[in-house]
């Protein structure tokens, strides 16, 4: 057993990791206080063909191994949550296609998505319905050679700068995905501002009037879009949140450590207080461990077991109740200074608690684990 | 190990409690939901090296342990 990244995986974090540093870390700030993701910062993604990771070489994608995807995920999360979110829901609706599309959707969509010529978003959650996404209420109709949806979606992460949504509506009752592109007719979008965390991932609600789509706009067969589409959707987008909890934990470290290196009080660095070493202590110790558990994940994502989706949810169910409680400690440590804005550990702790919540909140993951474990062990 | 045995083996982890037959219904039998679908079509792929695609999403050919067989050796045969 070996537990390393290879040379190349290095390699690439080592590019993912000075990326970060000089195009997102200057503009995290600012994306969380505008709730604009700064048009820099996508552009930078896109150039560093970073928006293409998770498609394969064929299409234009970088076509990355699951775990540098993964420290690619953790990396940006380090920097900023709203632009690791960007990295889910677009490659969530990539990887719909690449999955279940047909060959003219590969080949119409793929290389765009790939190239970050357009931006896509993933539509599942309603008004009225979040975790329950059986019962989705918008619907869909067929018409000629066309379907035609109506309904609204809610907390749609990238809504507002998406060109193609993965919709989920009900067929005949059953929940289907089709590809609906933000230029329709009927279709609108309004932004959601006001978040607690990751107030920069540009938030949409969005209307559908009897929005027409062609019958090609269909995504997997009628009736799967939950059972095949969705779920295999969620299943990259846990595993990117995951991710994405380790690196913002990290940076939560990365600025305790320093912050208790320098702060002086009774005379020398808390630091050198040891309640201030038990938190950094714990810290460390379950962010490593949250760490092993995602590198798990990736591996068995890597070798296409099914055991993956179970770790992976085990994964983000840990990292994602690790992150709010080390960033919970990282304001701690900072005291006053971690409740201000002039440090961005406020920022972390109020983003850190948004993970709890999207792709499966932590008490679905527990019934889920939980079931699981009753019905196999 | 033949393709029956290793259908059987994967699963009997989620079946614990019942002796499957080649031609039980499993989606009957109450433990399947949708983690389930895909665990076993990750499986299929995984353990027999064919590409479980739009098209052959139909319960049918996961309904029994012969259906699955059958529709791996078409596969493979493609």
């Amino acid at each position: 057993m070996i537990i390393e990244l290879t040379e190349k995986q290095v390699e690439w974090q080592e590019q993912f990791r000075a990326f970060v540093d000089k195009s997102i870390v200057p503009y995290a700030a600012q994306i969380d206080k505008e709730e604009i993701l700064h048009p820099a910062v996508v552009a930078g993604m896109r150039e560093t063909g970073y928006l293409g990771s998770m498609l394969p070489q064929a299409y234009g994608g970088l076509g990355l191994d699951e775990v540098s995807l993964g420290v690619l995920n953790e990396e940006v999360g380090r920097g900023c949550t709203s632009t690791r979110n960007l990295l889910t829901v677009h490659g969530m609706v990539g990887l719909a296609i690449l999955r279940w599309g047909t060959q003219e959707q590969k080949d119409q969509w793929l290389p765009k998505l790939a190239r970050g010529e357009i931006i896509g978003a993933f539509g599942l959650s309603e008004p009225d319905v979040g975790s329950d996404a059986k019962n989705i209420q918008t619907t869909a109709v067929e018409d000629g050679d066309d379907y035609v949806l109506s309904g609204t979606k809610k907390w749609i992460t990238m809504g507002m700068i998406a060109d193609v949504f993965l919709i989920f509506a009900q067929f005949e009752g059953k929940p289907t995905a089709f590809l609906v592109e933000s230029t329709r007719a009927n279709f609108t979008r309004t932004p959601i501002r006001g978040m607690m965390g990751s107030r920069g991932s540009m938030l949409a609600q969005l209307e559908m009037d009897n929005v027409r789509i062609p019958k090609e706009n269909l995504v997997g067969k009628l009736g799967t879009g939950l059972s095949h589409v969705a779920l295999s959707c969620l299943d990259y987008g846990r595993y990117t949140v995951a991710w994405g909890c380790i690196g913002l934990a990290q940076a939560c470290l990365e600025a305790s450590v320093a912050y208790a290196k320098s702060r002086q009080q009774f005379g020398k660095p808390i630091g050198e207080f040891q309640l201030i070493q038990k938190m950094l202590t714990e810290m460390v110790v379950s962010i490593k461990g949250a760490r092993l558990l995602c590198y798990r994940s990736g591996y068995l994502k890597q070798i296409g077991d099914p055991d993956s989706i179970l770790e992976t949810w085990t994964a983000k169910y840990a990292s994602s109740v690790m992150v709010t409680k080390v960033a919970g400690d990282a304001v701690q440590i900072h005291g006053g200074n971690g409740c201000h804005d002039g440090y961005p550990i406020e920022r972390y702790y109020r983003d850190a608690k948004i993970n709890e919540i999207i792709e499966g909140s932590t008490q679905v993951h527990e019934y889920l684990i939980a079931r699981n474990l009753l019905q196999t062990m | 190990m033949e393709i029956n045995a290793k259908i059987r083996k994967f699963l009997s982890r989620f079946f614990k409690k019942h002796e499957i037959a080649d031609t039980d219904d499993i989606f009957a039998l109450g433990f399947v939901n949708s983690l389930f679908a895909m665990q076993l079509v990750m499986f299929l792929e995984k353990e027999f090296g064919i590409a479980v695609e739009t098209k052959d999403l139909d319960f049918n050919n996961f309904r029994t342990i012969e259906s699955m067989i059958q529709f791996v050796e078409n596969k493979q045969s493609a």
